[in-house]
């Protein structure tokens, strides 16, 4: 199809970036995230079966400053992807399609893998594992 | 009015020609990782994950080994039905093909070395 000189329609980035909008191409960011995360998780369980000088690399290596910091951001975009993911079902079920619901329940996602992820990484380095 | 045709009406496949099985797919196995994957989160909370043998005694407890695995393959397969529709939805032509075999095996070698890890650290190996 040939385009010549027709005026295009509007295209994303003129468009306000909106709750609705970020939440939903979040969803898609952090599901590809945790798909490499299944990679260092089958990683890590490789190591254990491996033996204690595989398993050491491993906690050298996840266990490291830039370790922990690809950590941290794989456990925000695992509490968001789960809890977002429960937005979907919802919906699937046809409740919460009012604009105030589904922007209440995006900002409740929100704050939750927030404070979820920040529980969690508090319990983990108070514990001394990691 | 609709101008589909009673037969495909009847098989409610859509204009694709397929998509409900996909669709079900994601959504069964997202219940079951929703399930897996906080019991995997509260899991590690209770381990010092510097110690391998703490970490092996649990992984090898039947119970967790069980859930491990059918974390390792729910995960593999929901990532595989999510992956796809990116590919899908953002290449074409041999790329796309190339992609969706690439990512396909990937996710299977993945779900494989994830499940072969854990049986060897349950039987014993």
């Amino acid at each position: 199809m040939a385009a010549g000189n027709r005026p295009l329609s509007p295209h994303l980035q003129i468009y306000k970036p909106q709750i609705t909008s970020v939440l939903s191409i979040l969803h898609r960011i952090s599901g590809v995230i945790l798909s490499v995360g299944i990679l260092v998780l089958v990683y890590w369980l490789a190591a254990a079966a491996g033996g204690a000088e595989s398993y050491d690399t491993a906690t050298a290596v996840l266990g490291s400053l830039f370790g922990r910091v690809l950590l941290f951001g794989w456990t925000l975009a695992f509490f968001y992807h789960l809890l977002n993911g429960i937005r979907h079902i919802v919906w699937d079920t046809g409740h919460g399609f009012e604009i105030s619901q589904v922007e209440r329940s995006g900002w409740m996602v929100v704050i939750l893998a927030g404070l979820l992820t920040l529980v969690f990484w508090v319990v983990v380095l108070a514990g001394g594992g990691g | 009015m609709s101008l589909r045709s009673p037969l495909s009406r009847v098989m409610g496949l859509g204009a694709a020609g397929d998509g409900p099985a996909h669709w079900w797919a994601q959504r069964v196995s997202a219940i079951g990782l929703v399930l897996l994957g906080i019991w995997f989160a509260v899991s590690l909370l209770g381990l010092d994950l510097g110690d391998r043998s703490q970490v092996v005694e649990w992984i090898s407890t039947p119970l967790n080994s069980v859930l491990l695995i059918l974390l390792v393959a729910t995960a593999s397969f929901h990532s595989h039905l999510g992956v796809r529709v990116v590919i899908e939805d953002y290449s074409r032509g041999w790329s796309k093909v190339a992609g969706l075999v690439a990512v396909q095996f990937v996710h299977v070698v993945a779900a494989g070395i994830g499940v072969v890890a854990v049986l060897r650290l349950a039987l014993g190996g």
